[in-house]
Formats: C-alpha cells, structure tokens, sequence
C-alpha cells in the first residue's frame, strides 16, 4: 500500500513536468498543425541555462527559474518569427526533416558545450528533504512540483475559459480560418502563445533536472513523451493534456517500477495501443 | 488488347531504359575497379542505397511518413544474425528468409499504421522503432543487448567466396541484391499499383471513387518495404559479421530520412544517389568526432528544407527546365 502511494505520487510529479513541457507543443499543433519535434530542445535548452545562471552567476534555484521562462519564451518567439513561420503551409515531411535537424544541431552544440555527461544541479535545503504523511515518505521537491502545476493549471484554465484572448485562441484552436474571418489575429495570436509555450517548456526542463536529468541526449530522450502527450491528450486540448500527462506519468513510473526488467517496453506498447484505439486523442473533437 | 497497352497515360515513368540509367549502373562497377581498397565502403552504399530505396516506396510513392523505418531494417539484421548463431549459415537463404520475417513483421506493423492520420502514423511508426530498440536491447540474452552479436560465422557465397576484409564478396553480393530488388521495384512503381500508390498520395479521396481499396495498397507496399528493409539488414549483417543494436535506433531511422530526401524521393534514383552521398560523406568527415557529425547533419537538414526542396535530383531537374527555357 504505502509502495503503491509511493508510485502514484511520483507518476503524478513525472507527469505534472511532462504536463509543463508538452502544453506549448499541444498548442503549436493543435493551432497551426506544425509537428515541432525540436520542442524538447526547448525545454533541455531551459534546463542548460538554469544550470548555467547557478553556476556561473551564483544565482538561486528559485531566482533563475522566471529568469529562463522569459530567455527561452523570448528565444522561442524569434525563432518562430524567423524560421517555423515559413513552414507552416509545408507538408508534415518538411517539418519533420527541419525540427530534427534543429534538434541533432542543439544536442551536438549542447554536447560541445557542456560536455556529454549527466549535469548535477545542487536544490536549496529547502526543498531537498522528505517529509512523512501517513507513513508515507514525500519528497518536498516534488510536491512542490505538484502543487506548481496545479496553480499554474488553474491558472492557464482559467485564462483560457475567461479572458479575452482564451475565447480568441479557442476560436483559433476551432477553425483558424473562421476565426481570422471574424477579424482575430491568427498569426500574432499565435506568436504570443508560441513563446508562451515555449516558455513553459524551458521553465518545466529546469524543474526536470532533478527528476528526469539532464544531458545534451534529453531532447529526443524525452521527445516521445511529449508527443505522445499532445496526441494522446488531443492537439489544442489543456484538460486532454493534463489527463495524457498524468497517466502516461503514472504508467511510466508504475511500469519501471513494477516490471524493470521490460524498462520502456510498457510506455511505448501503450502508446501505440491507445493510438490505435483512440487515434483522436482521448478528448479529441474531430472525429 | 494491343492497343489498349500502347496508350501512352502522361505521368507514367518512361518503361525503356535510358542511356543515362545505364550508365548509372556500370559507375558501380567502375568505382569497384577504380578504388580497390574501398571496397567495403562501396558495398555498404549498395546496402544503405537499397534500405533508402525500401523507404522511397512508403514515402516518395505512397506518401506515409515513417519514423521508424530502422524497426524492419533491424528485424532483417537480427533474424540474419540470429539464423547463422544456430548454425544456418548459407546467407542466400538466410538473406531470403530475413526478408520474409521482415516483410510479415511489416504486413502486422501496416495494420496499426495504415488506418491512421498522418500525425498518427508518424507516431506508430515511432513508437514501433522505439519498441524493437527496447525489445532488442532488454532481451540480451538473445539478443545481445548493447553489445549486440558479433564473430557470426557467415557462410562462403554460393559455397566458393568467403566474405573477407577485401570486401569483394561484400560488394558482390551488395550489388546483386540491390540491382535485383530495384529492378522489381522500378517495375512495381510503372505497374497499375504504383499508379494507384501515386493517386492515394495525390489525392486519397478521389481514389475509392475509381473503384481503388486505398488501405489495401498501403498496406501492401509497407509490407514490401519493410520486406526490402530488412533485405538490406540481413545483407549489412552477412557482409560484416556482426549486428549491433545502433541498427535499430531512431538516428538510423533519421539518418535514412536524410539520404532519401538527400537523393530527392519518389524517383527510385534519389534514393540510390542520397545515399552514395551520405555515406561518402559521413566516411571522409569520420575523423571529426560524432559530435560535429551530427551538428552538420542537423545543419544539412535545415538547409535541405529551406533552401533544396525535391533534394539533389530535384535541383537538377529545376536546372536542367532552366537551361531548356534559356535555349528558347
């Protein structure tokens, strides 16, 4: 019992991390169709600059994290301004050849960089003990993590259903074409919620370190995951993403616990089964 | 009858063969003569040029982006290196029955892959090459796991040529199966199904209406792909002897992404000239560490995106339309 509360908590944190660095995936293709495999680059690219900015300029853990949401979501926009805008009328073949070769290109610099190996990252005291609730060990970090991804959740929820500019992206999300019918924005709409995104990602891989690790191979070691949340989830879908990521968590850390002699096998015969069983994703709207 | 099969339809490969072609196929045999200490080199484009030719019939004619294609290339190297481990050792029949594992492996793949969106299929595609690397890598006991399987005793070709250092049963034999399965390929691709595997990639909806079951071409192309594919493993596998676990692995998958769309796909010959190319390439940029190789091989990818769409062939072709229309 207390093993099983044990699997569960940390496939929750897993998958609120996954949850953090899928979103802006989901958008970019639910909204524009754009499959971005160079999207874990992002997040391993926040990860690299978080632990920079500690070690070179002494900054604190908690400090750096705002810090690399803005760098990375900063970075994101120009890159989508300069170079993913020209590829959105592109067939999938095309997308898929140019993120890769994004992504081979920041590994191999990452790699030039800061070396091949496994970056340590040193957490304040703080969140680096364990606390016991009900005869259950928890580690602060991660339910720190948790309770992170909560707010931020509700949060982005909230924005999404209530403001503005969430009825515009949910249009856009709908039907582009009759949203920018009506006098919306698309282009700049999605400019804004590219690097938001992004943004989210860098953000979500320098929380990762601790928890998923960081080297320049973090991009297409994590990138399945991310995809298979956004398909899983339904592109564009915030709820469909949150329910994929937090059961791909649990079944990830379930399956490597329990049977850790199959390792990957289990998350990816699932993800290919609930592909196949639910090829609109599990909150998918076209059918 | 007769005159029905004269018609010429626009669109249709040419069915004769062209000096040009010709001539591509003895440059082989004069690189053979030419480099005698390249020999394996040479046989390894035979081998990669015929694993790229697997994946041109799935993307460049039937249009299914595939994200794991190394999935059925591994399967071919494995059961190759598997059989001779057990004692059967001949490698023509090995090669054969490699093949036919990796041809029925596809068939079942084709039925997960077929059915779905393109988004969809790029990821069971992904998801079955992520599998087999797993597969492969935990059942070590069979399989050797990271290390994979090496010293396999590999039998003489037809009982007479060993396959040596030299590398002349290797390009041999390379040269063989390569020059065989495109000639059926060529034929398959200027054949009634390959023109219909044309429509379905033009336009799948149009295709049911001229009485064309679209999933059942699919399906039987990715199964004759990956039959091809696994061909070109077995033969990698017979030629060096070994079968490492990298023959399965997402970057072979990327990598042969790369030589077709190099070549230029859905022409048969990109394919063949990709992969000469690439592998030329990553031969005499071998002395730079694998860092730097991958750096340029994600720099040539943007740039092949941005800048030479339709790839090597296709650049020629936009050349060779502008010099016609100078001429006049």
């Amino acid at each position: 019992m207390r093993t099983l509360i044990g699997v569960l908590f940390d496939g929750v944190a897993y998958g609120s991390l996954l949850f953090l660095i899928s979103l802006g995936l989901s958008v970019t293709m639910g909204l524009m169709s754009f499959v971005n495999l160079a999207h874990g680059a992002f997040a391993m690219m926040g990860g690299f600059l978080c632990v920079t900015l500690m070690r070179r300029l002494g900054i604190s853990f908690g400090l750096t994290l705002p810090l690399v949401f803005v760098v990375i979501g900063a970075a994101g926009a120009l890159i989508e301004l300069g170079l993913y805008r020209r590829l959105y009328r592109a067939s999938a073949l095309d997308q898929v050849l140019f993120t890769i070769g994004l992504t081979f290109m920041t590994g191999a610099a990452a790699t030039w960089i800061w070396g091949p190996s496994q970056q340590p990252i040193a957490l304040p005291p703080s969140l680096h003990h364990q606390i016991t609730l009900l005869g259950v060990d928890f580690g602060v970090y991660r339910l720190f993590l948790v309770g992170f991804v909560v707010v931020l959740a509700a949060l982005l929820g909230l924005g999404v259903a209530r403001t503005r500019f969430g009825a515009q992206l949910r249009a856009a999300v709908d039907n582009p074409q009759a949203a920018a019918g009506v006098g919306i924005n698309v282009s700049l709409l999605f400019s804004i919620t590219f690097a938001l995104g992004t943004g989210l990602s860098g953000l979500g891989g320098a929380l990762a370190i601790d928890v998923l690790g960081l080297d320049p191979t973090f991009a297409l070691k994590y990138l399945v995951y991310f995809l298979l949340v956004v398909v899983v989830g339904g592109p564009g879908s915030l709820k469909g993403s949150l329910a994929a990521a937090l059961l791909l968590g649990v079944a990830d850390v379930a399956g490597k616990y329990y049977v850790p002699q199959l390792g990957s096998f289990v998350i990816y015969a699932a993800m290919i089964i609930l592909l196949v069983v639910f090829p609109h994703g599990l909150y998918g709207r076209r059918a | 009858m007769a005159a029905a099969r004269d018609v010429v339809m626009p669109g249709i490969a040419r069915p004769r063969w062209t000096p040009l072609e010709i001539v591509f196929w003895l440059a082989p045999i004069a690189a053979y003569v030419a480099f005698p200490d390249r020999r394996l080199l040479l046989s390894q484009i035979f081998i990669y040029g015929l694993f790229a030719l697997s994946l041109d019939l799935v993307l460049g004619y039937a249009g299914i982006l595939s994200l794991g294609h190394a999935a059925f290339f591994g399967a071919g190297a494995y059961t190759a290196a598997l059989l001779a481990q057990h004692g059967w050792t001949e490698p023509l029949s090995g090669l054969v029955a490699s093949g036919a594992v990796s041809a029925a492996f596809g068939l079942v793949v084709s039925l997960l892959v077929v059915p779905g969106s393109e988004l969809g299929r790029l990821m069971v595609t992904l998801g079955v090459g992520l599998l087999m690397f797993e597969v492969a890598n935990h059942a070590s006991s069979i399989t050797g796991g990271v290390d994979g399987l090496t010293d396999l005793p590999i039998g003489a070709l037809l009982g007479r040529i060993p396959f040596g250092l030299d590398g002349r049963a290797a390009c041999a034999y390379g040269f063989a199966i390569l020059l065989v399965v495109f000639l059926l390929a060529r034929r398959l691709v200027q054949s009634p199904f390959g023109l219909a595997l044309r429509g379905i990639r033009e336009n799948v909806r149009r295709m049911p209406a001229i009485g064309v079951d679209v999933n059942q071409r699919l399906r039987i192309v990715f199964a004759v792909a990956a039959g091809i594919a696994g061909l070109a493993g077995a033969a990698l596998t017979q030629t060096t002897q070994l079968c490492g676990i990298d023959s399965l692995g997402f970057q072979r998958s990327a990598e042969l992404l790369i030589m077709l769309v190099l070549g230029g796909a859905g022409r048969l010959y990109g394919a063949l000239i990709g992969a000469t190319v690439f592998i030329v390439a990553q031969d005499s940029l071998a002395g730079l560490s694998p860092d730097y190789w991958q750096f340029w091989l994600g720099a040539a990818l943007v740039a092949l995106v941005l800048i030479a769409r339709g790839g090597l062939l296709g650049a020629l072709d936009a050349l060779r339309r502008r010099v016609t229309r100078g001429k006049r």
